[in-house]
This record gives structure tokens, C-alpha cells and sequence, in this order.
């Protein structure tokens, strides 16, 4: 008990004095899956809504797998990417293995395929007739597309926070590919591990803290302006 | 004596042996149909006789098998061209309205077709009128009633102010009060513009209301077309005048 008041009191101490380093980590923490996240979804968003609309052979196929995606230990997404980041591999030339931009990456894999499922899983739930009376209104293939985005936008908001909280909380991608330098690539979930690895307990909780509240935080305004949306 | 039809010499739409196949089934069968301007076709016939499949054909959702359809004298080039697409509006059984107010529904297809926004809210507001639910305006589409629902799909067809509406047993959802309200209201409308339409209906009396002409489908295939007294008077032949019987009590 008396470890977990050490930690929330470190946590508001950190938080009150405005500790450089943790501002840094909580910021980068931002920055790197705040853009992993829009990654995803400009990849998953039009990949989901080709997945609920289009058939063709094998979709079911490719549903499945988009669906073991959303499962996928961030350890092994970690794993691969560094395979084809390292200077020996495929993707070595671009020289970015062990810099946020990596962990950007690997972040981006993990939220995607949540994206993709969350996305066409919404489009196939919009009832036909209605899709029909969109094509009948007189839509182009773009308009059509939005005016049934519009529909579901709700729903595409959840797969925002799903993939949101899928990458901030993961340990794995980010310590295998971004390799936790201080002050570099250290994010909240690498930065925890390893004061616990130090015996930091305190620190460990403090940072804790502070991810679960920025996820929380996060998690709220896209909440809030869902449901304020939903209300109108 | 039958009733005489009065005869239009010019055609807007013309659909000449047409026949539609899906997944290895025929649905439609060597259909020939016309329509002339400010006409008001009904088209009637048992369940799975095709007419939805018709309507959706001849609004040009979906694309015959074989056959030729004609718009204005013109074939029509496949794919269908959006500028064609958009000369025809279609109401559909459920009001199907989008997750959006009474009036942003109505003008969603006037934006559609990229109409200026003060245009398009001063012709919402007219055909909100027209179908009595101004009122309702600002109003989420999905809290209205089944009869102020499908008010507002019709305004949002009507708005668009097509060559000519289709309408797909519009009525068929409504409870009595509110289908005999919405049917008084359309038959006016029909009386005071130059609208051309088809309608799809169970209903004698709202065949025998708001159309001239009506046309027959059995199996698939034009069994006959004439006035509706006509065609429930003097019916072709024995199905026709089984059909009819059996349509008129339901």
C-alpha cells in the first residue's frame, strides 16, 4: 500500500513540478501514436469500407485475416518490423530502426487492421435498401462513399479510440523498434518497463499514471464529441 | 364499354423487350413499357410478379439483361450516365432517411447535384410545406412517425423535381389515417404539377386515385395494361381476371 502512495505522490510530484523528462516522454508518447493512429486510419478507413462493399474471391479470406490482425501481439509486429528495418533488410536503406519514426510504423500496424475490422464491420451493418436509396438520390461513387462514411461516423469514431488505445498501450513494438533512447525514442509504456527492470517502483507507477490518464484523456474527448454528435 | 385511355403521342421512357436475369433466375421476361410525360402508370401485380425489379430497371439502378430502353427518344448508354441517373427520383417502401435532420435530408439530393445552399433551402422549404411537415424541419429524421417519415422521403424526391418519380408501395408501412392523409396529399400534388410517375401499389384505391394507366406483371411479364376499372371490369383473361379479384378484396 505504502508503494502505491509513493507512486501516486512521485506521479503528482512529476506532474506538478513539470519535470522536463517526463513532459518529453508524455509529448513524444502523443506525437508518436496520435500519428500512428491517422496512419491507420487513412489506410484502414478506405481498406475497410473496399472490404464491406466490394465481392470478390477470397474476401471472407481477407476478413479473417484483418481479424486475427486485431489480435496480433504487439511483440511480433514489433519482431517483424525490425526485421526488414535492419540495415540488412528490406526496408534497411531507409535507416530508421530505432527512431520514433520506426515505432510510428510498427504502431501504425498494430492500429490498422483494428481500423480495417471496426470499418467494415460498421459499413456491412448500414441496411442495403438504404445504400439503394443513396445510389437512387442521385450520388456518385464519391458521394455515395461519404454520404454512407456520414452514416457510420459514430462507429468510425470507436475504431479512432480503439486504435488509439490499442498502440499508446503497447510495450513490445515500441521497445523492439524504437529501442526506449533517452530522450529520443522513450516512450511512456518503454519508459515504465524499465524503471521497473531498475527497481524505480515509484517512477514506474508515476508514469503509469500519467499514461492511463492521457489514454483516459484521450479516450474522453473522442467519447464526448461522439456522444455529443450522437445527440443532435 | 371500356374506358378509353387518352392516347400521348410523345414517350419519356421506353422500355422495349426487355428481360432481366439474376443469379440464373429469370425475373423480368421480354417487358415492353411506356411512359409519357405527366403520366401516372400503376403497376401492380401479385408478390415476386418482378415489379420491384421493373422499377428498379426503368430508375435505372439496375441493368437489364437484354432489351432497349429509351429516355427522351435516346438510347440509353451503359453505365448509365449520372446526369441521367439524376432526372429520376425514387421512394422506396421504408422512408430509409439518413442520420440527419428533416431538412438536411430533403436537400441531400439538391446537394448532391452541387445546387447552390440558398437555392436548395428555399426549395426544402416549399415541398416541406407541400407535405405539411415544416414544422418538422429541424427535427432528427429518425424521431418522426412512420407517416412523417415517409412525408419526408416523398419531399426529398419530390424537391428534386425529376423527369419522373418512381414510387415503390409507399404507403404500404403506414397505419390507415395516416396512408388516406399522405394519399389525399399526393393526388393534389400530381393534380397541381406536371409530374411523371409510376407507382407500385397493394392497394385498389391508391391505383384507382393517383393513376390513369395500369399495368399488369404475372410471372414476370406484362399480362395486360389498361385503365384500372377497365382492367378490373373487362379483365384479358381468366388469370388477369383471378388476379384482379383476389387484388381488389385485399
Amino acid at each position: 500500500m505504502e508503494l502505491i502512495w509513493q507512486g501516486i505522490t512521485a506521479a503528482l510530484k512529476l506532474l506538478a513540478t513539470g519535470d522536463a523528462e517526463v513532459i518529453g516522454i508524455t509529448l513524444l508518447t502523443l506525437q508518436v501514436s496520435g500519428t500512428a493512429t491517422f496512419i491507420s486510419l487513412i489506410l484502414g478507413i478506405p481498406l475497410g469500407t473496399f472490404l464491406a462493399l466490394k465481392q470478390f474471391p477470397g474476401r471472407r479470406f481477407v476478413l479473417s485475416l484483418v481479424n486475427t490482425g486485431m489480435g496480433m501481439p504487439p511483440v511480433v509486429v514489433g519482431l517483424w518490423v525490425s526485421i526488414f528495418l535492419w540495415r540488412s533488410g528490406p526496408l534497411g536503406f531507409l535507416n530508421i530502426m530505432y527512431t520514433p519514426t520506426a515505432i510510428i510504423m510498427a504502431q501504425a500496424i498494430i492500429a490498422a487492421p483494428v481500423v480495417v475490422a471496426l470499418t467494415s464491420a460498421a459499413i456491412q451493418q448500414t441496411d442495403p435498401k438504404l445504400r439503394l436509396q443513396i445510389r437512387a438520390l442521385g450520388a456518385s461513387n464519391f458521394q455515395y462513399l461519404w454520404l454512407i462514411m456520414k452514416e457510420v461516423r459514430f462507429s468510425l469514431l470507436a475504431a479512432v479510440i480503439a486504435g488509439f488505445g490499442a498502440v499508446v498501450s503497447e510495450v513490445g513494438a515500441s521497445m523492439a523498434v524504437g529501442g526506449n533512447i533517452k530522450g529520443y525514442s522513450r516512450v511512456l509504456t518503454t519508459a515504465t518497463v524499465l524503471e521497473v527492470s531498475k527497481g524505480n517502483f515509484d517512477i514506474a507507477i508515476a508514469l503509469s499514471i500519467i499514461l492511463s490518464l492521457l489514454a483516459y484523456l484521450v479516450t474522453l474527448a473522442l467519447t464526448l464529441f461522439q456522444q455529443q454528435r450522437q445527440g443532435e | 364499354m371500356p374506358t378509353q385511355i387518352p392516347i400521348r403521342s410523345e414517350t419519356l421512357l421506353k422500355a422495349e423487350n426487355l428481360s432481366w436475369v439474376k443469379k440464373n433466375k429469370p425475373i423480368l421476361q421480354g417487358i415492353n413499357f411506356s411512359l409519357a410525360p405527366s403520366e401516372h402508370v400503376g403497376l401492380i401485380g401479385p408478390n415476386g410478379s418482378g415489379k420491384s425489379s421493373l422499377l428498379k430497371i426503368l430508375s435505372f439502378l439496375e441493368t437489364p439483361t437484354r432489351g432497349r430502353l429509351t429516355f427522351q427518344g435516346e438510347n440509353i448508354p451503359r453505365p448509365i450516365p449520372l446526369e441521367l441517373r439524376r432526372k429520376i427520383a425514387v421512394v422506396f417502401q421504408e422512408p430509409l432517411l439518413l442520420d440527419a435532420s428533416v431538412q438536411d435530408n430533403v436537400a441531400t439530393g439538391l446537394k448532391i447535384r452541387g445546387l447552390h445552399r440558398e437555392a436548395s433551402r428555399h426549395r426544402v422549404q416549399e415541398w416541406l410545406e407541400r407535405f405539411g411537415i415544416s414544422h418538422l424541419s429541424k427535427q432528427h429524421a429518425r424521431s418522426l412517425s412512420g407517416g412523417e417519415a415517409q412525408r419526408a422521403s416523398l419531399a426529398r424526391a419530390f424537391v428534386l423535381e425529376p423527369d419522373i418519380i418512381f414510387l415503390d408501395e409507399p404507403f404500404s408501412a403506414l397505419d390507415a389515417p395516416a396512408k388516406e392523409a399522405l394519399v389525399a396529399d399526393l393526388a393534389s400534388i400530381f393534380a397541381k404539377t406536371q409530374t411523371t410517375a409510376v407507382l407500385i401499389s397493394h392497394d385498389f384505391n391508391d391505383i384507382l386515385r393517383l393513376t390513369e394507366r395500369t399495368v399488369i406483371l404475372l410471372d414476370g411479364k406484362v399480362a395486360a395494361e389498361g385503365s384500372p376499372s377497365e382492367l378490373l371490369h373487362f379483365p384479358e383473361s381468366h388469370p388477369i381476371g383471378k388476379f384482379m379479384a383476389h387484388w381488389q378484396k385485399a
